[in-house]
């Protein structure tokens, strides 16, 4: 079945399920907003633990979907692995350190005997929830502005900066990307907690984060993608591999690949729609249009990012160092092998959704949560 | 190639040694708890039996906390392949990716979608669905390791690739040759039945300081009963794993070998060393003893690596300096070759860059001839193949001596729970107790024995450690090793300390953990 396909489209292919695994984490994050707005939403104990008991039932599938992403990079392009992880080290490595933080809060908060105390898990999930998505958000947006490196006629990467990837908040898209993931964050996880949560007081604040910082997360999406539009892309030339400057080359994507805009477009209006939802309707399910309006966008942000002859990742040090889907993917073998994998993807999904059917088929109460042998 | 800085590759394995050790404390616990937890859920759906469900959570609840700092310090791991191993990720990810993406796609979310059903779902779908997610659990977690472990055995005994020396890596050409390598299924088996052993000894430990104290003498003793049944089987089949294990070691990784049983100068029926205290002393061709004192079994490790007494056992110094007796090369030969291979790389690049396709295919032809050593090209000294000798002897040793205890202790415990005089022996119950921390130092000693045995590979024969780490200031990888040494510390000081509230508080408390 993948055999009939040329390599490229296998690369495309790969390019496509990357995208989509990261579209599928961006929308998880609802899980560090939700975290990041603990001490918004919640004014006492019981609050506070209803805020962390719905997102701890969530907060392992968005850490798989992060380290889902890192193993299908590597898989399917591991020089982008080697490159950026490399090279940006710093950025990289506090990006790990807000991760491993988190994955000991829930569990460790509550427990008596905790040594730290209950308060240093809670900005432990604030620090997660804040500082790794806007490092995450700035690191993602150094796929359209570049980074400091130079690979070698074998193929091995260095970085030029001896900042290792810190020099990337020095650019103000980069940061506007990060905060522009923060508050996408915090307005999913005030839908998740309408949907989810039965408790007056959380949702009516929720609805309050959602009129507002919705707000500035427009002003932030606008220039995000206005700047997107408008800036220049590295191109390359698919005979010779020569990468060279394009102006408004991501706006010659969309219009070469009309689907893909017509993607983009669908996916704002979807996330506009469910915003406004959350924030001037009593419905409870703004999330899953604002989700599926996640999904859609960020998937073709990625795709107008390495479809179209396009370098993803920008070399600033030496342009022809770009890495693009071809120089960068894994061999032939390899991508077919993991295409046939990839047939898992469905069942994985099935099961998720089934599950969380099943978990989420009632609200959340501070009764249930309290009464919780296990709550966090 | 370049020169790369001794202390980056020192501090790039030190920060990997130390998130490998710290994640190996956690792991093994829970691929043999979610076994323990799940055959007890079993029983307590067969019977209906509301004190099973009560002992279920107890065990559970210890599960959750040790579990959250697996994922804590495994989730670096995955990161740290790109972030201090970049030449690695580039030269072999072709092949190493492709088990670490499945394991993502096939464990991480089984158990991580599960997790949150065994947890937090009693009340939200039905008994049956609920034990089937806490199997699922299970699996997931195993089958987690089996995938890791088929990239790991891998970079042991590398099969199933090539090196294409237009994109200058290692790529796959036989996918399932990767998956039934058959030193990855040896160090699955073996890994995950002794992290059944570590499991089992947990249960053992902690019911048994009850039962010291007097308290919760029903739950300890029935929690005993399953434990030590579980232990004396997944024990038994340790010891047979390990055994294939040791035999994969001898025909891919004689090097590794001959350091865990301090063998300098190969032999027909050599012995086992039982127990040994190597002299400190002892350098590669200085015809000293190896040993100040051993203990050892003639013709063990013969019959122990090729199933024959008179079988042939390769010693470092064979392996180092070559022998022409038993058709050994040295490692001299193999640099030559590997520095030819290196040579003949670099001039085909030049010559496709320049487009002389007449000295590139010379160049090609001149590699093709020499790759097999490739790895050993990188090398600056024929000594730099022996790993630290030492270190590798007492771990191998530590891990079999305690291993061969732990089957002595289940078959006591066994015995002595079902003639129900456990209780009276107390003795026997700290040995329970102490056995604990015995199962922990066999776990990491087993990892060194594995990792520290292959060195200076990263890929047996393949690729150096040296040739494989990020091109990065050492500086940097020092100051994140020191963030992450005292996190990890600061992590499992409140790991023990919750633990050991929660076990103090008992199981009469578990609705509450």
């Amino acid at each position: 079945m993948f055999n009939a396909l040329t390599t490229l489209q296998l690369q495309e292919y790969w390019w496509f399920l990357t995208a989509l695994l990261a579209a599928l984490f961006v929308f998880m994050t609802f899980v560090q907003g939700g975290q990041s707005l603990l001490w918004t939403l919640a004014k006492t104990e019981t609050q506070r633990d209803i805020i962390v008991n719905t997102l701890g039932r969530k907060w392992e599938l968005t850490f798989t979907s992060l380290v889902m992403f890192g193993g299908a990079l590597f898989a399917s392009f591991p020089l982008f692995y080697a490159t950026s992880f490399g090279g940006a080290y710093y950025v990289w490595m506090a990006i790990l350190f807000c991760f491993i933080i988190q994955a000991v809060a829930y569990e460790y908060r509550k427990k008596p005997g905790n040594v730290f105390g209950e308060k240093t898990y809670e900005v432990f999930l604030f620090i997660n929830g804040s500082l790794g998505i806007i490092l995450i958000g700035t690191a993602l947006g150094t796929l359209f502005t570049g980074g400091h490196f130079i690979i070698n006629e074998m193929h091995l990467s260095h970085w030029t900066t001896k900042t290792y990837g810190l020099e990337a908040v020095l650019s103000f898209f980069n940061v506007a990307f990060g905060f522009m993931l923060f508050f996408l964050a915090r307005l999913s996880a005030a839908l998740y907690f309408i949907n989810a949560v039965d408790d007056a007081s959380i949702l009516s604040r929720a609805r309050t984060v959602l009129k507002y910082e919705s707000w500035i997360f427009l002003i932030l999406f606008l220039y995000v993608a206005g700047s997107i539009l408008t800036m220049n892309g590295y191109t390359y030339d698919p005979k010779t591999m020569v990468v060279s400057v394009e102006p408004m080359k991501f706006l010659h994507n969309f219009e070469a690949m009309p689907a893909v805009a017509g993607m983009f477009a669908a996916g704002v209006l979807s996330l506009l729609a469910g915003l406004y939802m959350g924030a001037y309707t009593q419905s409870d399910k703004g999330i899953w249009p604002a989700g599926v309006g996640i999904v859609l966008t960020v998937t073709s942000l990625m795709l107008i990012l390495g479809y179209n002859h396009t370098a993803y990742y920008p070399s600033l040090s030496d342009m022809q160092s770009s890495l693009t889907i071809e120089n960068s993917a894994s061999s032939r073998y390899t991508l077919i092998a993991m295409s046939y994998v990839s047939i898992l993807v469905p069942f994985v999904l099935g099961y998720i959704i089934l599950v969380w059917r099943a978990m989420n088929r009632e609200k959340i109460t501070a009764d249930e949560v309290e009464n919780d042998p296990h709550h966090y | 190639m370049h020169h790369i800085d001794p202390s980056l590759i020192d501090w790039s394995r030190a920060q990997f040694a130390l998130t490998a050790l710290y994640h190996w404390i956690f792991v093994p616990l829970t691929l043999g708890l979610t076994f323990i937890v799940a055959i007890m859920e079993t029983i307590y759906v067969k019977t209906g039996n509301a004190w099973w469900k009560k002992t279920t959570k107890f065990w559970m609840g210890l599960l959750a906390i040790n579990f959250a700092i697996g994922l804590a310090t495994g989730i670096i791991m995955e990161f740290e392949f790109g972030t201090n191993w970049s030449n690695y990720s580039w030269i072999v990810g072709d092949i190493f990716g492709a088990p670490l993406a499945i394991e993502g796609l096939m464990a991480f979310f089984m158990e991580s979608t599960f997790f949150a059903v065994m947890f937090f779902g009693w009340d939200k779908v039905s008994k049956r669905t609920h034990l089937l997610s806490t199997w699922l659990v299970a699996i997931g977690s195993n089958l987690s390791a089996l995938w890791i472990l088929i990239a790991n055995g891998w970079m042991q005994h590398p099969v199933g690739m090539h090196f294409n020396p237009d994109t200058a890596r290692n790529e796959m050409t036989d996918f399932w040759a990767v998956v039934f390598n058959p030193n990855a299924y040896t160090k699955f088996l073996h890994t995950i039945s002794s992290g059944y052993v570590l499991a089992s000894l947990f249960v053992i430990a902690i019911s048994s300081w009850y039962l010291l104290k007097k308290r919760d003498i029903q739950f300890a003793k029935r929690s005993i009963m399953v434990a030590a049944s579980f232990g004396l089987m997944v024990s038994l089949f340790n010891l047979t794993t390990g055994d294939d294990a040791a035999r994969q070691v001898a025909i891919n990784q004689p090097m590794k070998l001959a350091s865990m049983e301090g063998l300098y100068k190969g032999k027909k029926g050599a012995e086992i060393v039982a127990f040994g205290l190597l002299d400190p002393s002892k350098t590669l061709k200085d015809n000293k003893d190896p040993f100040l004192v051993k203990f050892a079994i003639p013709g063990g490790l013969s019959l122990l690596s090729y199933h024959s007494f008179d079988a042939y056992v390769p010693g470092i110094e064979d392996i180092v300096y070559g022998n022409k007796a038993h058709h050994i090369m040295s490692a001299a030969e193999k640099m030559q070759q590997g520095k030819k291979a290196v040579d003949a790389l670099k001039a085909y690049k030049e010559a496709k860059k320049a487009g002389n396709a007449q000295e590139a295919k010379a160049a090609l032809n001149v590699f093709e001839a020499n790759s097999k050593y490739l790895g050993y090209g990188y090398l600056d000294s024929p000594e730099q193949t022996v790993p630290n000798v030492p270190l590798t002897f007492y771990a191998f040793h530590t891990m079999v001596g305690f291993g061969t205890w732990f089957i002595l202790l289940f078959i006591i415990i066994l015995y002595l729970t079902m003639t129900n005089e456990l209780h009276a022996h107390r003795w026997v119950l700290w040995a329970g107790v102490w056995s604990l921390p015995m199962g922990y130092i066999a776990q990491e000693a087993g990892w060194i024995t594995a990792e520290v045995g292959r060195q200076p590979w990263a890929i047996q024969d393949m690729l150096p450690v040296g040739m494989a780490t990020s091109n990065i200031a050492s500086g940097s990888v020092m100051l994140t090793f020191w963030m992450f040494a005292i996190l990890f510390t600061a992590l499992l000081i409140a790991e023990v300390k919750i633990m050991a509230t929660q076990i103090n508080i008992g199981p009469k408390e578990a609705d509450h953990v």
